[in-house]
């Protein structure tokens, strides 16, 4: 129970934010605070697949940028509705990951990590060979999303809470889905592939199933970062950046959902800190990064106090 | 006791020179416990690899009620009716003793692409996992990580999740390796009640459990069987006795 309103507190927290930077007429805190959100919801659709089908991809990055630029190519060439930006992002990201899926699902352990790396890195290379919407330079979004009048994004606030809740849809959604009969299938061939077959279990399908979920969702998180950034650029699918995502999931407790977000909210807040301090803030996040590896295995979210056995 | 419920004709594998089966017939009626024993290196977990799917043969068939399975993947196989525990105890470490057979029975109960109710809230997979559980004397564990089991337990657990998939033919490979003389008594007392109403493939060392167990008994040797009949036969078995000499004598 105390982690649940450890969650519930956490969340009212980041709904606070904005009214507290307005206290403060620091607005730039609504911006720092949905980026992180937005990542936040990367790093959970990392962990749905990396930390309940064992999944290790090493090449999220690459939905966030497919949703990035499926919304501003078509922003591009004049079409601004988020009613048809998002979905279609959504859906972009679907088929690249039903692709991506299909073909490395076909090998594990670190064939697996190796082929997600290289399919984003190919993904990356595309999109610097994009000249007409600037190449390796990236280019500016022409607007950010329209809503027919029903949310305004150019508004802080709005956008803010429309990130906000997206996230927590997320999670819900994440959380019903690994404790559901669907998700106790990918658990279970975690645990145990070869017993999973035996009794009756063909975890391919299910497996690639939550694989292309996992990507539509970090699809609309590159969707919503095209919209924060207002600018997109081919280096939103670099591995380093996938590389960053996954060192969320870890920080915050691979296979705990929640622990996805904390690791985005620490990470995130460290780089911000530490690269006001000095422009080489990397020598320090390194070792502290490294002590949090070496002494909570299980994350952020495992330094809790524990309610039994992990089962969320 | 008249018709084959599983029929093997032919089975043939070899690992690069090595030939691991060879040309194996092998009638399992409906009903009946078959052992299949013999020396280290016989064959034996080779040939149920062969019946389970895990490996392909290079020639030969099986089947399975008449059906041919031989092409089959390890989940078609089961969806089929075919269920096995392994030679090394093979469970859901991370998952409840429940949540193990409850994994057995939602395999077996129609697809899982069920995205938004939790499955550990659902009766139609709970309920029937906890009486499998009861079969097996662990009801009381339910609730306890399955890889915090006692290796005994484990082997009980392993054999309640293949029950669960109702199957109509299990395979068992020494279930009872590994286990002091009165886990394993416990076992051979549990096993001979419940191969009163289930076919058996049995492959085991022990020789209590396969001469209390077996209605028939195929005797492998250097990838072949070599002999099958029943315990009293095998036991007259010339062939047999010479196979065996300087092995672990049959008891009388």
């Amino acid at each position: 129970m105390a982690r649940r309103l450890l969650v519930v507190l956490g969340f009212v927290g980041l709904g606070l934010v904005p009214l507290v930077a307005e206290a403060l007429h620091q607005p730039f805190y609504i911006d720092l605070f949905r980026r992180i959100m937005i990542f936040a919801m990367a790093a959970l659709s990392l962990d749905l697949i990396l930390g309940y089908g064992g999944m290790v991809s090493f090449g999220h990055a690459a939905y966030l940028g497919i949703g990035a630029y499926a919304v501003g190519i078509l922003a591009a060439h004049g079409i601004e509705s988020g009613f048809i930006q998002w979905p279609l992002a959504m859906f972009a990201s679907m088929l690249i990951a039903l692709v991506i899926g299909a073909i490395s699902l076909r090998t594990s352990g670190v064939y697996f990590i190796m082929i997600t790396l290289a399919f984003s890195q190919m993904l990356y290379y595309l999109g610097i060979s994009l000249e007409t919407y600037g190449g390796d330079d990236g280019m500016p979004l022409r607007a950010r999303s329209r809503f027919a009048g029903l949310v305004d994004l150019s508004d802080a606030h709005s956008f803010y809470y429309v990130v906000l809740g997206l996230l927590v849809l997320f999670l819900v959604v994440s959380h019903r889905l690994v404790n559901a009969r669907f998700g106790m299938v990918i658990r279970a061939a975690r645990s145990n592939e070869a017993r999973a077959q035996a009794i009756g279990f063909a975890p391919f399908r299910y497996k690639l199933t939550a694989f292309v979920i996992a990507g539509s969702m970090c699809g609309l998180a590159g969707a919503l970062l095209a919209n924060q950034t207002e600018y997109l650029t081919p280096e939103f699918m670099h591995w380093t950046r996938s590389g960053e995502i996954l060192f969320m999931v870890i920080l915050g407790g691979i296979g705990t959902l929640v622990g996805s977000v904390a690791g985005a909210v620490v990470l995130l807040l460290l780089e911000q800190v530490l690269s006001s301090w000095t422009e080489h803030w990397q020598i320090v996040l390194g070792p502290i990064l490294i002590l949090v590896v070496l002494f909570a295995r299980r994350g952020l979210v495992g330094l809790l106090p524990a309610e039994g056995r992990p089962r969320d | 006791m008249t018709e084959a419920l599983l029929e093997v004709r032919g089975l043939t594998r070899s690992f690069g020179g090595l030939i691991a089966t060879s040309e194996i017939n092998l009638d399992v009626m409906a009903g009946e416990t078959h052992a299949i024993i013999g020396p280290n290196g016989a064959g034996k977990t080779t040939l149920i690899g062969q019946l389970a799917g895990d490996l392909r043969p290079d020639a030969g068939t099986i089947r399975l009620e008449g059906e041919d399975v031989t092409g089959l993947s390890v989940s078609a196989r089961s969806a089929r009716g075919m269920a096995r525990s392994f030679q090394i105890t093979s469970i859901f470490p991370d998952f409840g003793a429940l949540d193990n057979v409850a994994l057995a029975v939602q395999a077996h109960a129609g697809h899982s692409f069920r995205f938004w109710r939790p499955a550990r809230a659902d009766i139609s997979l709970r309920v029937p996992a906890h009486e499998f559980l009861e079969v097996v004397g662990l009801a009381g564990r339910a609730d306890v990580l399955a890889g915090t089991l006692a290796h005994g337990e484990q082997r009980q657990l392993e054999i309640a999740m293949a029950l669960a998939t109702r199957p109509r033919l299990l395979l068992l490979d020494e279930p009872v390796a590994g286990m002091g003389s009165e886990e394993s008594h416990r076992m051979i007392r549990f096993l001979s009640t419940l191969k009163t109403r289930q076919t058996i493939v049995l492959v085991e060392h022990d020789m209590d459990a396969v001469f209390t167990l077996a209605d028939r008994i195929s005797v492998m040797v250097s990838g072949r069987i070599i002999a099958t009949g029943t315990p009293a036969e095998i036991r007259a078995n010339a062939r047999v006795r010479d196979a065996y000499l300087g092995e672990a004598s049959l008891p009388c």
